[in-house]
């Protein structure tokens, strides 16, 4: 997925032009969301086709085929969503890019970090997921990195964190 | 961690006794207004049961009703004033408040963004002031109101010395800091450059349209009212409420930063000390075009005043913009978004433009009402690029520029190579810039 636009970027004031090493995401996260939608929409299917055939007709079941569609394409969704994610630890800033139809890519410099979080729900937990939360003082910079392994989840806070309080700069 | 804590250390330090002091003893009357109009209020909402209610009412019930809640009311506004205390020490603000739910808020100097103070119309006649400390998280019950007018500007001026980072022992001697005049906006200037606002015509058009068309189409006299005085209130806010509210604007410069102050009934007196202004905005509206004038408006973490200057010629506002940004000169060319962009903004496309100069970076946008959004290098948390499914196939981008006033700034439709590159090089720049910075203790 590397691009070669960082060579052209080359003439910036000062900088060290090298290009970014990208991390991409750990398999567990696509495993996880694609588990969640196999077992809903696949629920779904099942239910709403049990229930057409009793008490519409075996013809009407035939509408069951909608979600079972919605499943396959979102497989794929998932699949090149969870593609485009990848993070990049720079010298002195952090690099998120995400999104494939709306794509989105965020430079959060490390001087500027009020707080990192690691968060992990129940089913991530259960899935050995953990993700990482950046806040600056915008609230509008909203710099995420989901579905990481804990313990690289860990190393990344920690390094955040020590990187900023090094590069510390107030408002 | 061997070393204690920073303020451990300050506290073992600090063991001479912090002198406390109170709010003006006007203060318990402050919301002496409360209860008449709850009495108020439910008599117009119910006007008919109101009305009863009142001739049951016998003379001697209404005496012993006022002699249980007069005294009632004034132990209430009496300890709440006694328990409300504040101190200044070395590095901190303390207020500590509460009768019941005790409340103790440690407010740090060298956090501090701006001062506010304050005088409402029956503030202004009691001769007592609201002084407001903005800092990020502050809200109304943080202010200390009221104080006298003199202890206020006493106050101020050891605050501001304090957060300064002047030498603990003479801030409290310093004073108040020499003011030189930078602006003062003519009462005539500000009333012509209303009649010229859009806004205001709209309101009092909507004001004056729409309750004689309900009135044909329903004929109840409830529903005009309803909608006929929220309104009038808007048109009266918009044009005779924002003349109040920025008569004899004047803006001064001083050591301890920008002083603003404006206000026919309600007097502010705002500072903020340099290096707080986290974006400039200047604002044209279209009538205002032809005459030069622009309205200058700012944003400060934790503040919630936002106008800096509210009209003036353009060069008097860009010589102001000088002093608040130093070393700032506002870029007059910018670059416009590349022709295919009509295709993601009809029409409206024509109103973005972007420039990047060493020290800000500059984004406008808005076709009738152009608003230009200057940005300090050293001011960016963070740099976003985005693109949608319409700009991708189009070959453009947006880059947002987040600030720690929780704005942000946005370049649209820039040329997708150029906003990539661009990306890079305002993380770079904001870094930099930072290194450049004035310190938060800006005398230190």
């Amino acid at each position: 997925m590397d691009t070669g636009s960082a060579e052209t970027a080359g003439n910036t004031v000062g900088s060290t032009a090298t290009e970014p090493v990208w991390t991409g995401l750990p398999p567990g996260l696509l495993r996880m969301r694609r588990l969640l939608l196999v077992v809903w929409l696949g629920l779904l299917t099942i239910v709403l086709g049990v229930l057409l055939a009793v008490f519409a007709g075996a013809v009407w079941a035939a509408f069951a085929l909608l979600p079972f569609a919605l499943l396959v394409w979102g497989w794929g969704m998932l699949g090149r969503n969870w593609r485009s994610w990848r993070y990049a630890e720079r010298a002195d800033d952090l690099l998120i890019s995400r999104g494939v139809l709306f794509r989105e890519e965020t430079v959060v410099p490390y001087g500027r970090m009020q707080l990192v979080e690691v968060t992990s729900g129940p089913v991530e937990r259960h899935f050995g997921l953990a993700s990482v939360q950046l806040h600056t003082a915008a609230a509008a910079t909203d710099a995420c990195i989901p579905g990481l392994d804990p313990t690289e989840a860990e190393r990344l806070r920690d390094r955040l964190t020590e990187l900023g309080e090094a590069r510390s700069a107030g408002l | 961690m061997n070393t204690p804590a920073p303020g451990a250390e300050d506290a073992i330090r600090e063991q001479k006794p912090l002198v406390e002091r109170r709010l003006h003893p006007v203060t318990p009357f402050r919301r002496a207004w409360a209860p008449v109009a709850v009495v108020a209020g439910w008599a117009v909402h119910d006007p008919n049961q109101a009305q009863e209610q009142l001739t049951r009412l016998t003379t001697t019930a209404l005496l012993i009703g006022l002699a249980v809640i007069v005294p009632a009311a004034a132990l209430y506004g009496f300890l709440s004033w006694w328990f409300t205390h504040f101190a200044v020490t070395e590095t901190e603000l303390r207020i500590r408040t509460g009768l019941l739910f005790r409340r103790t808020a440690h407010i740090r100097l060298d956090r501090l963004q701006a001062v506010d103070v304050t005088q409402p119309l029956l503030a202004r006649v009691a001769g007592v002031t609201k002084l407001k400390l903005d800092v990020i998280g502050t809200d109304k019950k943080d202010e200390l109101a009221y104080l006298g007018e003199d202890e206020a500007r006493a106050l101020r001026a050891e605050l501001l010395a304090r957060a300064a980072g002047l030498a603990p022992e003479t801030a409290h001697e310093v004073g108040e800091a020499p003011v030189r005049q930078l602006l003062h906006v003519p009462a005539g200037f500000l009333a012509v450059s209303l009649v010229l606002t859009g806004a205001t015509w709209g309101s009092l058009a909507a004001a004056l349209v729409v309750p004689p068309f309900l009135w044909f189409a329903t004929h109840s006299v409830w529903t005009v009212l309803a909608t006929g005085v929220p309104l009038l209130g808007a048109a009266g806010a918009s044009s005779v409420g924002r003349f109040v509210g920025e008569y004899d604007w004047t803006v001064g410069e001083s050591p301890d930063g920008l002083r603003i102050d404006h206000g026919l009934l309600d007097r502010t007196h705002e500072t903020v000390p340099p290096g707080r202004v986290q974006t400039v905005r200047i604002v044209e509206p279209l009538l205002w075009r032809r005459r030069g004038w622009v309205r200058v408006e700012l944003d400060v973490a934790g503040s919630s005043n936002s106008v800096l200057v509210p009209v003036a010629p353009r060069e008097v506002a860009e010589s102001v913009i000088a002093r608040v940004l130093p070393g700032v000169t506002v870029p007059s060319a910018l670059s416009r978004p590349p022709r295919r962009a009509w295709w993601c903004v009809p029409l409206w496309w024509r109103g973005y433009g972007l420039a990047v100069t060493d020290t800000v970076f500059a984004a406008r946008h808005g076709l009738l009402r152009r608003r230009l959004s200057l940005v300090p290098h050293a001011k960016v948390q963070s740099v976003r690029l985005t693109q949608g499914p319409w700009e991708r196939f189009r070959g453009v981008a947006d880059i947002h520029v987040d600030t720690g006033a929780n704005h942000t700034v946005t370049a649209r439709l820039r040329d997708a190579a150029e906003a990539a590159e661009l990306l890079q090089a305002q993380a770079d720049r904001s870094r930099t810039g930072r290194r450049e910075a004035r310190p938060d203790r800006w005398m230190a």
